[in-house]
């Protein structure tokens, strides 16, 4: 398996961060050599073995479903780049 | 009493019970000491009034005759635990200006034991790293230079500057977190001890998550009996964390009778690496010697998965990092890019995300986001699952078979130097060969500094133990450290 610059931009576009064009073949070879590090997996036999969810087998615990926290809006919003009248403020998103 | 800082948990603990020195004596040695040390860049975020006012009410408490025994105990917190009101940026640039609301677990319970905390430690970017170099912050610089030698050499990483500020004396120990080896080979490239728990044994509640599945915390110090006292006050479960397991916790400290008759040691073959340098298969051989030595049956066990490790993690943690990174996007909380006209959301998102990842971790993200996406997720992120699940049987059957621990080499060198050109990332990556086989299977694992090489650096030992047995693992730790008699400390040149 091979990634090219063409993938790369879509790998990048999915990730959603900003790669200029020029860093894009240069992001491909790095790509490319993990990659085929990580081939080595296709040697070994995995016939019938479940992919493993957790080391330790367990069924995830269950809780009351109340309210336990809450009614802080203060400190919810303390830390935005950008926040208004109680809410988090982004660039318009829709036209 | 002088250098209040070099100290030991125990010995600290004891002095301050015997009423012979106070926590805010111990804590302004560690600040001082701190102070001087501004080369080691270990310490990012130095919070001294905190200190003080958290050492003063410590001793208050001493006083009353039923403080903890980390109470009063000047610790270094690394970066990547939330700290309330106090700078948690994961050592990334992402997070610059974060200060949470919260408190982890983690330091939360060493706060309420009465621990004061000196400030946050530096760190590889999100824990993605092996020589503290992805931090935001500039390097961590290991406190030890070879002999006759005056390069600056990396501390490990990614808990580089916990390891750096323990090794230099600029704390009594260190939080430290490990995915695939970050507190356990920054220990060994610094002469101290490192352990990692059974995944569930603390909470992961407010340590920024890297692979949810492998990430733990655990305590980086100066001996292993310090690891068992601090352990006992980070452990424990948490409704907060669904993944935290809800068992008692032993007391480890109790555990440590450095009697190790009759226990069995297994020696994988599988570690013994091609190109391995002769120093650490020297340190190996005089480590199995020790324990057998002192008692234990040696057995050679084999671990037929361990090379498929690397590869597996190097599918996981990017996977998972993937995931778990998608929430720095600009909106709630760090660094937002600055937006050009016209610019919308995915501008603010990709934009954003290119300018606070550093390299590495736009690396790792990307690596995750391609073996999960549509077409590659059976041929590479279940296929590596599939792998995991065959280490940990490997694991199973040896203990098994009778084996109570295992002892490997904790790294495949002695500390590199700072700035090595590394062409490949997956160069980088191998420092964690012997480490990240105990993350994919949620084993204990503790390094034990034994020995130096030629050229006067610590090489660290790597025991592992069974799911939940930090107690006997612990003991066997201290076997080990008993035996070796490793004392060597760096020479001050920062």
């Amino acid at each position: 398996m091979s990634i090219d610059t063409e993938t790369a931009r879509r790998v990048a576009k999915l990730a959603r961060i900003a790669v200029e064009e020029d860093r894009l073949p240069a992001l491909a070879e790095e790509f490319n050599a993990i990659l085929g590090f990580i081939e080595q997996l296709q040697e070994v036999d995995v016939e019938g073995v479940e992919p493993m969810v957790s080391v330790t087998p367990m069924r995830l615990p269950r809780r009351e479903d109340a309210v336990t926290d809450g009614n802080q809006q203060d400190k919810v919003l303390s830390n935005a780049p950008d926040a208004r009248e109680g809410f988090f403020a982004v660039p318009k998103v829709v036209e | 009493m002088s250098d209040l800082n070099t100290l030991t948990i125990a010995d600290a603990r004891d002095a301050l019970r015997k009423g012979e020195t106070t926590s805010v004596a111990l804590t302004e040695a560690c600040l001082a000491a701190i102070e001087g040390a501004g080369a080691l860049g270990a310490f990012v975020h130095n919070t001294p009034e905190l200190a003080l006012d958290r050492a003063a009410q410590a001793d208050a408490r001493i006083q009353t005759g039923e403080a903890p025994a980390m109470c009063g105990i000047p610790l270094g917190i690394k970066d990547l635990f939330c700290t309330e009101g106090v700078p948690s940026q994961a050592a990334s640039r992402i997070l610059e200006g974060f200060k949470p609301e919260y408190e982890s677990t983690v330091s939360q319970k060493l706060r309420d034991a009465g621990s004061v905390m000196l400030g946050k430690l530096n760190m590889d970017e999100f824990a993605m790293g092996s020589s503290n170099e992805t931090s935001f912050y500039g390097n961590a610089v290991n406190p030890w230079r070879r002999q006759n030698d005056s390069a600056d050499l990396a501390p490990g990483g990614s808990s580089g500057g916990s390891a750096s500020a323990v090794a230099a004396d600029l704390c009594l120990a260190a939080t430290g977190t490990d995915t695939g080896g970050s507190i356990r080979q920054p220990a060994a490239f610094t002469g101290i001890v490192g352990l990692k728990p059974t995944y569930g044994r603390c909470s992961r509640w407010g340590i920024v998550a890297f692979a949810s599945s492998l990430d733990q915390a655990g305590p980086m110090t100066k001996t292993v009996r310090d690891a068992a006292i601090m352990m006992q006050a980070m452990a424990g479960h948490d409704p907060k964390d669904s993944t935290s397991a809800d068992i008692p916790v032993p007391d480890f400290e109790a555990a440590l009778s450095g009697d190790i008759r009759g226990k069995v040691i297994g020696i994988p073959k599988e570690y013994r690496m091609e190109g391995m340098p002769a120093e650490i298969e020297t340190l190996w051989a005089e480590g199995t010697a020790m324990l057998r030595d002192a008692g234990a049956e040696i057995r050679d066990i084999t671990l037929p998965h361990t090379k498929y490790a690397l590869p597996a993690y190097y599918v996981i943690a990017p996977a998972e990092a993937s995931s778990n990174l998608a929430r720095y996007d600009g909106v709630r909380f760090g660094h937002r890019a600055a937006l050009a006209a016209g610019d919308g959301i995915t501008e603010m998102y990709e934009k954003t995300r290119a300018e606070g990842f550093g390299d590495e971790v736009q690396r790792r993200v990307m690596i995750g986001t391609y073996v999960l996406s549509a077409g590659f997720y059976d041929a590479y992120y279940n296929r590596a699952r599939r792998v995991r699940a065959l280490i940990k049987q490997d694991f199973d059957t040896v203990f098994e078979a009778g084996v109570d621990a295992i002892l490997t080499p904790a790294t495949p060198s002695a500390a590199f130097e700072l700035g090595r050109e590394v062409s490949d990332p997956v160069e980088m990556y191998l420092n964690d060969v012997f480490t990240v086989t105990v993350n994919l299977a949620g084993l204990p694992g503790i390094a034990v500094p034994t020995g130096l090489n030629g050229e006067g650096l610590p090489l660290g030992l790597q025991l592992i133990g069974k799911p939940w047995g930090e107690a006997d693992l612990l003991n066997t730790a201290y076997a080990l450290e008993s035996a070796a008699g490793f004392v060597a400390k760096p020479t001050a040149w920062w």
